[in-house]
């Protein structure tokens, strides 16, 4: 649910209420902003007072009333004035931006969710929606792969989910550490693992550009059609409402036609180098 | 409309239109002179038009030089567009201000002294109608441009004198204006004087005209303007080769040689974005006061030429030069198409003469074309 136009192209003043910390450079906040609508997949611009303004997807559940979760990885100006901002600071924002994780649209089929390192951010509404409507799919696996321990994102909320019987969930890591006695490893591997009628399954990939073509070239040999498998693209953004011309992939505009885009309709692009 | 009759205006009805424009609170902007060059400026009277004043271009050049009439647009476009006034190259968006009692955010309120251009071409008309297709039709109007568009007064000049490095007769775009003006004007000489066969674009247009003295215009002037605009398109100094089919070339040749080629040539100064009268792509910049207080989010110009433009943590993703001339004429020529219905080049050759090695958008066409990898493809 889009805004006016004008809510659109200049922030609103909203509040930080919480702040935690998930990993070494990556820090989670609830924003209070008012009445808000989104859906899965999206993302709004933030807006560090001064400093400039990002794209951040939203993480939270869309389903749940109550403030914004975003997920923000501390990596340059913005991003680390913002992860810094604490309970009752103000932080604009804008949004919500871009398309959405195909979920309603998956009823009936089996879901695999694949995301790489903070791409699990942008996932994660699509996995509430899915476990909250659970019985309106077949089998749901969730993928998750970062570099280490270390940087698995939400992990007590992945605990839970590993509890569920009607669920897989598994987490690989490139680097294990001597606590860690899971899977190692790319996430594409757990493709083959996963339980689904590759005729009726749809797959949604998030993660950095080169995990999302492994993962997608996996998925075709896992034959699944290319129809079915979404992946959400990231470019440069500065004005999120398809007029600076920073986002573009080709013939498209990613904060307009995107992030989340269709893989048939971008394989074509994912190959040429620099585009 | 075929029975379209045609006003004359003399040359003290040109000087009494923009005294007109001026009294109904227009500021008026048209061409004059200025560092040997013709640019776009407020004009207050006939006498800061370039009359007599004629351009020469080519890859790479552009030179003033006196005509041997005193012709008042005898010339094509030089290095300033349209865009300078409705699409600002600085944009303030919005000031933050903090208090004791918070951080308030003040959007910039669209100011709107209404513009009269005089003496738009017909590329630029297409031009202007581009860029109401990015900044006002998409889902998030841009409010700034809109009030200066909406107010914006167009007093178009059907082109008599192309130039070295136009070619709008084969983008379709020109050169005679076909709509999206308020009053036209085409310049003939008759009887050793000036004269201006108008058409009328708009209500506004009609209006303006009623208030100037003008005459009807004999069949021989109404011949006389037409065959001046019938010339001009047999004078282009450039033709891009096979228009309609360039999007889908480009679209199957983005791994060409060519690009490496030209992008030995390519200084990536982004010359030819800022000159062109389409591209819009900006960027933003947060200026915080001393104090940190107050600060201002504003919104510059940028160019694909850029590394920033296409920055992602980590580096930029068009890093090569081969690339960035890449998007820049794949934007130009055919992605424009998918992403706004439309070309995104109307063949005003800006971004020929001003480039200062001289690289030539219908000459790179003309060699991706000539090895289609299409072709190559049959070939192998
Ligand atoms: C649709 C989308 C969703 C995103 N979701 C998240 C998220 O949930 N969590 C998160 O931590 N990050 C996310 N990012 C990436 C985040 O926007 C960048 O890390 C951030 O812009 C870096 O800005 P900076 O000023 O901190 O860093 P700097 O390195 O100082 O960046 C300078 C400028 O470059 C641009 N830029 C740099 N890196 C990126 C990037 N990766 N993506 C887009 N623009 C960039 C920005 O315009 C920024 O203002 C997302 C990006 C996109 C496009
Ligand atoms: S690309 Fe060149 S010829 Fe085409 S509109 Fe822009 S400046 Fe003019
Ligand atoms: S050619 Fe480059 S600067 Fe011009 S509109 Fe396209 S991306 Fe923007
Ligand atoms: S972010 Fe500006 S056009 Fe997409």
């Amino acid at each position: 649910m889009a805004r006016v136009p004008e809510a659109a192209s200049v922030p609103i003043v909203a509040r930080v209420r919480a702040r935690r910390r998930e990993t070494h450079d990556t820090w989670t906040l609830s924003i209070e902003a008012g009445e808000f609508a989104f859906e899965p997949g999206q993302f709004n611009m933030l807006y560090a007072f001064g400093i400039g303004e990002i794209p951040v997807s939203l993480s939270g559940d869309p389903g749940a009333p109550g403030p914004l979760i975003h997920t923000v990885r501390a990596v340059g100006s913005a991003s680390q004035a913002i992860t810094r901002l604490r309970p009752g600071d103000p932080i604009g924002l804008r949004g919500p931006f871009g398309t959405a994780w195909p979920v309603d649209e998956s009823t009936g089929s089996d879901v695999l969710v694949i995301g790489g390192g903070l791409g699990l951010a942008p996932l994660r509404p699509a996995i509430y929606r899915l476990l909250a409507e659970r019985d309106r799919y077949g089998q749901i696996a969730v993928l998750y792969g970062t570099r280490s321990p270390a940087d698995i994102l939400y992990r007590r909320e992945i605990e839970r989910w590993r509890r569920r019987l009607d669920t897989a969930v598994e987490v690989t890591v490139d680097h294990a550490d001597a606590g860690w006695h899971g899977h190692v490893g790319v996430v594409t591997r757990l493709i083959d693992r996963a339980a689904f009628d590759p005729d009726h399954a749809v797959a949604l990939v998030c993660g950095p550009e080169i995990m999302m073509r492994f993962a997608a070239n996996t998925l075709q040999a896992a034959a699944i059609a290319p129809e079915r498998i979404y992946v959400a693209m990231e470019r440069n953004m500065k004005c999120a409402i398809g007029q600076c011309g920073h986002c573009q992939f080709g013939p498209t505009l990613v904060c307009r036609d995107g992030a989340v885009m269709r893989y048939d309709r971008v394989r074509p692009l994912l190959t040429v180098r620099e585009l | 409309m075929a029975t379209r009759q045609h006003s004359i205006l003399t040359i003290d009805g040109v000087a009494a239109l923009l005294d007109a424009l001026r009294r109904r609170g227009y500021r008026v902007i048209g061409p004059t002179v200025r560092d040997q060059a013709i640019v776009y400026d407020d004009i207050t009277s006939l006498a800061d038009l370039p009359r007599g004043w004629t351009d020469e271009q080519g890859a790479g050049r552009y030179r003033l030089a006196r005509r041997d009439d005193d012709a008042v647009f005898g010339f094509a476009v030089g290095p300033h567009s349209w865009k300078k006034f409705l699409h600002s190259p600085a944009q303030r968006l919005w000031r933050t201000e903090r208090s004791a009692d918070g951080v308030r955010i003040i959007a910039e309120p669209v100011s709107a002294k209404p513009l009269a251009f005089v003496g738009v071409r017909s590329c630029e008309l297409h031009a202007i109608a581009i860029q109401d297709r990015v900044l006002l039709e998409g889902a998030y109007p841009d409010q700034h441009y809109r009030a200066r568009r909406e107010a914006a007064f167009l007093v178009a000049v059907n082109c008599t004198e192309p130039g070295g490095t136009c070619f709008c007769a084969s983008m379709n775009t020109g050169p005679k204006a076909l709509g999206g003006y308020d009053l036209a004007l085409t310049e003939i000489a008759a009887e050793g004087e000036r004269r201006f066969a108008v058409d009328v674009g708009s209500a506004a247009g009609s209006g303006l005209l009623a208030e100037l003295p003008h005459r009807a215009a004999t069949p021989g002037e109404t011949a006389a303007a037409e065959a001046a605009i019938a010339g001009a398109t047999g004078r282009m100094g450039r033709a891009m080769p096979d228009a309609d089919e360039v999007p889908a070339l480009l679209r199957r040749n983005l791994d060409h040689p060519r690009w490496e080629e030209v992008a030995d040539r390519c200084l990536t100064c982004g010359n030819c974005t800022m000159v062109c009268p389409t591209c819009f792509c900006t960027t933003v910049e947060d200026v915080a006061s001393l104090d940190g207080s107050a600060s201002e989010h504003v919104q510059h110009w940028d160019s694909c030429f850029t590394m920033d433009f296409s920055y992602l943590h980590g580096g930029s993703v068009r890093a090569s030069p081969r690339s960035r001339y890449r998007q820049w004429m794949t934007h130009k020529l055919s992605t424009w198409w998918d992403q706004f219905g439309t070309s995104g080049c109307v063949g005003c050759g800006r971004c020929i003469s001003w480039c200062p090695v001289g690289i030539d958008i219908t000459e790179e066409v003309a060699a991706i074309r000539g090895s289609d990898s299409a072709a190559r493809g049959r070939e192998g």
